[in-house]
C-alpha cells in the first residue's frame, strides 16, 4: 500500500479547528436569523431513492448525485446533490400543513464533480424556503432574509441580481421553438453569447427573435425594466413580470440599497424548475454566486401536492470566504490536581462563556499551541486570571 | 478574485495581443509595454485602474472563470476546450480569423476510411473539439494528445488525421498535408467573469461598449 494512503480524494477536505470554529459560528448565527423569522428547522436524510431525489430537476442533477445499491430494497439510492428537493418533499407529504410553511436546513450535500473551481465535492448547503404562498410578498420575504443574513455575518459590498425565468419561457413558447432549439438558446444565453445566440436564431419569428436576442444585453441597474418593456414583445406573461421585479425593486429599498440591485433576464439558472423571480447574491471576493435562489411552484407537484414555493440556498464554505470573520477567545488554562475549589471556580467561569482547559501534566510549555492564553491561579486568598505568559 | 480594484485584462503574446491593441485604444486604453520586448507578466497602462496579465492562449479562460482577470480575449478554438462555466461571451472580436479543419496526409483516402467505417487515429490539441466532431459524424476515433507540431503526426505515422486550426493553409502544404473537412470557423472573443460583470459593471461596461463600437 502506497504510504499516501491516508490523502484525502480530490476535492474532499477536512475542516481543521481554526476553520471549523469560523464555519461553525457562521452556521449558528445564520441558523439562528432563519429561527427568528420563523423558519423551522428539518435534517432530511444523506441519502435516498434516487426516484425521489431526482424528481423534478435536471440531468445536472443526476449526473452530480452519487449512485449505489441499497442492500435492503436493492433499489438504487443516491447521496443527496441538493437539499432542496428533499425539504419540497417534506413540505408535500410529511407536513400536512395547509397554510404557509417555513421551512430551513443545514447539512452537507456530495457531488460527484467539482461545481467549479476550488469547488469542494462536498458543499455545506444551508438554506430557507417559504411554501403555500404563490403571491410576490413570500419572493420579497426571502430575498429580505437572505439581505438581512448576508449583513449578520458581515459579508462585504454584496449585489443582488434578480431575474425572472417567465420572460424567457413566453419568448420561447410564442416562437414555438423545439425542445432542441430551446436547450441549445438557454446555454447560449447563459454565456450571454452573442455571436452563437444570433446564428441560433436565424429563421425564428419576428418579434420573437429581436425579443430572445436582447436578452443578453438586458442586464444592469433598474433602468434595464423600462429598456426591456420598450425591447421585449408585448405579451401579458412578459408585462407581469417585468412588473412583478418592478414590485420586487420598490419592495427591497430598505434592505438592498439602489446600487447593490441589479438586473439580469438573461441570468436563468436553475432554470428547469424554476417558474418566477430567480435571485443571486454576489460579493466581493468571490468569482461565484455565495446564494441563489427563486420561485420554484412546479416542483411539490413531482411529490403529489402541488404547492407554490420560494427560497434560496447558499454553501456555507463559500459564505465563510466572504464573511467578516468571529474573534474567537483563547481559552484559560486550570492546572492539575483539580480540587474542588478549583472545579468551582472553572465551572463558574464556564457558566460566564469562557473555555476552560484543564492542564494534563507533563505538558509545560505546550499550552499556547493549544489554544489557551490565560491561566487561572490562586494568589493572596482568590483566584485570578493571568496571562499564560507561554509564547 | 484578484485583489487589484480595477480592471484586470488577460492577453496572450503574439498574434492576439497584436489586434487587440487597436480595440483597446477604442477604449482609451493603451498598454504600457509590449510583451514580446518584456518579460514583465503584468503590464500597467495607461489607465492606472486598468492593468494586462500575460496568459499562455489556452490558460485565458481559466483566468477569466477564476475571476484572476475580469476580462480576457481568447480564440474560439481554446473556448471551445473549455467547459465555459463563469464566463460571458457577448462578443465576436473578429480578430485572428482561421478555421477548425481536419487535415490528413497527401493520398490518405479520408471520406473512402470514413464510410467503411474503420477506426482512425487523431492527433489534435484539440481534444474536446475532436471528440464532439467525429461523435456527431458517427466516426469511432482514438484521439492522441499532442501539445504541438502536429502536423508531423500524419507524417511520422503517429496517427491517420489530424484536428488543427488552420489560417493561410500553407503549414499543410509545407507539410504535404491536406485539409479534409472544415470543423468551425474561430475568431478571437471578448470574455467576462460572470461575477465581475455584477459586481464592476459600472467599471466594465464603458470598456464592453467601446469594443463592441470598434467591432462594428
Amino acid at each position: 500500500m502506497s504510504t499516501l494512503h491516508w490523502l484525502l480524494p480530490e476535492a474532499i477536505e477536512d475542516v481543521l479547528p481554526h476553520e471549523a470554529k469560523q464555519l461553525e459560528l457562521l452556521r449558528r448565527r445564520v441558523l439562528d436569523s432563519f429561527a427568528a423569522h420563523g423558519y423551522d428547522f428539518v435534517i432530511p436524510p444523506l441519502l435516498e431513492y434516487v426516484e425521489s431525489l431526482l424528481t423534478g430537476s435536471g440531468r445536472d442533477v443526476d449526473l452530480q448525485t452519487f449512485k449505489l445499491v441499497d442492500q435492503l430494497s436493492g433499489r438504487t439510492m443516491g447521496l443527496r446533490a441538493d437539499i432542496t428537493p428533499q425539504v419540497a418533499r417534506i413540505d408535500a407529504h410529511l407536513i400536512g400543513h395547509e397554510g404557509v410553511t417555513r421551512l430551513c436546513y443545514c447539512g452537507s450535500v456530495v457531488h460527484t464533480l467539482p461545481a467549479g473551481f476550488q469547488a469542494t465535492r462536498e458543499p455545506m448547503q444551508i438554506g430557507a424556503e417559504i411554501y403555500g404562498h404563490a403571491g410576490l410578498e413570500a419572493d420579497i420575504e426571502i430575498i429580505r432574509l437572505l439581505a438581512d443574513t448576508l449583513a449578520k455575518c458581515k459579508v462585504t459590498a454584496s449585489r443582488f441580481d434578480l431575474g425572472h425565468v417567465q420572460i424567457f419561457r413566453a419568448l420561447v413558447r410564442h416562437a414555438g421553438l423545439t425542445s432542441a432549439q430551446e436547450l441549445e438558446i438557454f446555454s447560449a444565453l447563459q454565456g450571454k453569447d452573442l455571436p452563437t445566440l444570433s446564428e441560433l436564431l436565424v429563421g425564428v419569428a419576428e418579434p420573437y427573435r429581436k425579443g430572445l436576442l436582447a436578452l443578453p444585453e438586458l442586464y444592469g441597474g433598474r433602468e434595464v425594466l423600462g429598456r426591456a418593456a420598450r425591447i421585449l414583445p408585448q405579451d401579458p406573461q412578459i408585462t407581469l413580470a417585468l412588473d412583478e421585479l418592478n414590485r420586487l425593486a420598490d419592495a427591497l429599498r430598505d434592505s438592498v440599497s439602489v446600487s447593490a440591485l441589479n438586473f439580469d433576464l438573461a441570468d436563468l439558472r436553475g432554470y428547469h424548475y424554476h417558474s418566477g423571480v430567480a435571485f443571486a447574491a454576489y460579493s466581493v471576493g468571490s468569482a461565484f454566486a455565495v446564494a441563489r435562489g427563486g420561485r420554484y411552484d412546479e416542483v411539490g407537484l413531482a411529490y403529489g401536492r402541488a404547492r407554490p414555493a420560494t427560497g434560496f440556498s447558499m454553501d456555507l464554505r463559500e459564505l465563510m470566504r466572504v464573511a467578516g470573520k468571529s474573534e474567537i477567545k483563547g481559552a484559560i488554562l486550570v492546572r492539575w490536581p483539580e480540587d474542588d475549589a478549583l472545579h468551582a471556580e472553572a465551572e463558574r467561569l464556564r457558566d460566564l462563556g469562557e473555555r476552560i482547559v484543564l492542564a494534563l501534566p507533563g505538558h509545560d510549555g505546550t499550552w499556547a499551541a493549544a489554544g489557551c492564553d490565560r491561566q487561572l491561579v490562586w494568589r493572596n486568598g482568590a483566584w485570578i486570571i493571568e496571562s499564560l505568559g507561554e509564547v | 478574485m484578484n485583489d487589484f480594484s480595477g480592471i484586470t485584462i488577460a492577453l496572450s503574446k503574439g498574434r492576439i495581443f497584436e489586434e487587440t491593441l487597436p480595440l483597446l485604444a477604442v477604449a482609451g486604453i493603451t498598454p504600457a509595454e509590449n510583451p514580446e520586448q518584456s518579460r514583465k507578466l503584468i503590464i500597467g497602462t495607461n489607465r492606472a485602474d486598468v492593468r494586462v496579465v500575460i496568459v499562455r492562449a489556452s490558460d485565458v479562460p481559466t483566468y477569466v472563470q477564476y475571476g484572476a482577470a475580469d476580462l480576457g480575449i481568447a480564440g474560439k478554438d481554446v473556448l471551445l476546450e473549455h467547459d465555459g462555466v463563469g464566463i460571458y461571451q457577448p462578443l465576436d472580436l473578429k480578430i485572428a480569423r482561421c478555421r477548425m479543419c481536419v487535415a490528413v496526409a497527401e493520398g490518405f483516402d479520408y471520406q473512402a476510411h470514413v464510410q467503411r467505417g474503420a477506426r482512425l487515429r487523431v492527433a489534435t490539441k484539440y481534444i474536446k473539439t475532436a471528440r464532439e466532431h467525429f461523435a456527431a459524424k458517427g466516426v469511432h476515433v482514438d484521439l492522441i494528445k499532442l501539445y504541438g507540431s502536429m502536423e508531423l503526426a500524419p507524417l511520422a505515422g503517429l496517427a491517420d488525421a489530424i484536428v488543427d486550426v488552420v489560417s493561410s493553409g500553407n503549414t499543410l502544404k509545407a507539410n504535404k498535408l491536406v485539409a479534409v473537412e472544415d470543423i468551425c470557423l474561430i475568431s478571437s472573443r471578448l470574455i467576462v467573469n460572470q461575477a465581475a460583470l455584477k459586481l464592476k459593471r459600472e467599471m466594465l461596461q464603458p470598456v464592453i461598449e467601446a469594443f463592441v463600437r470598434a467591432v462594428a
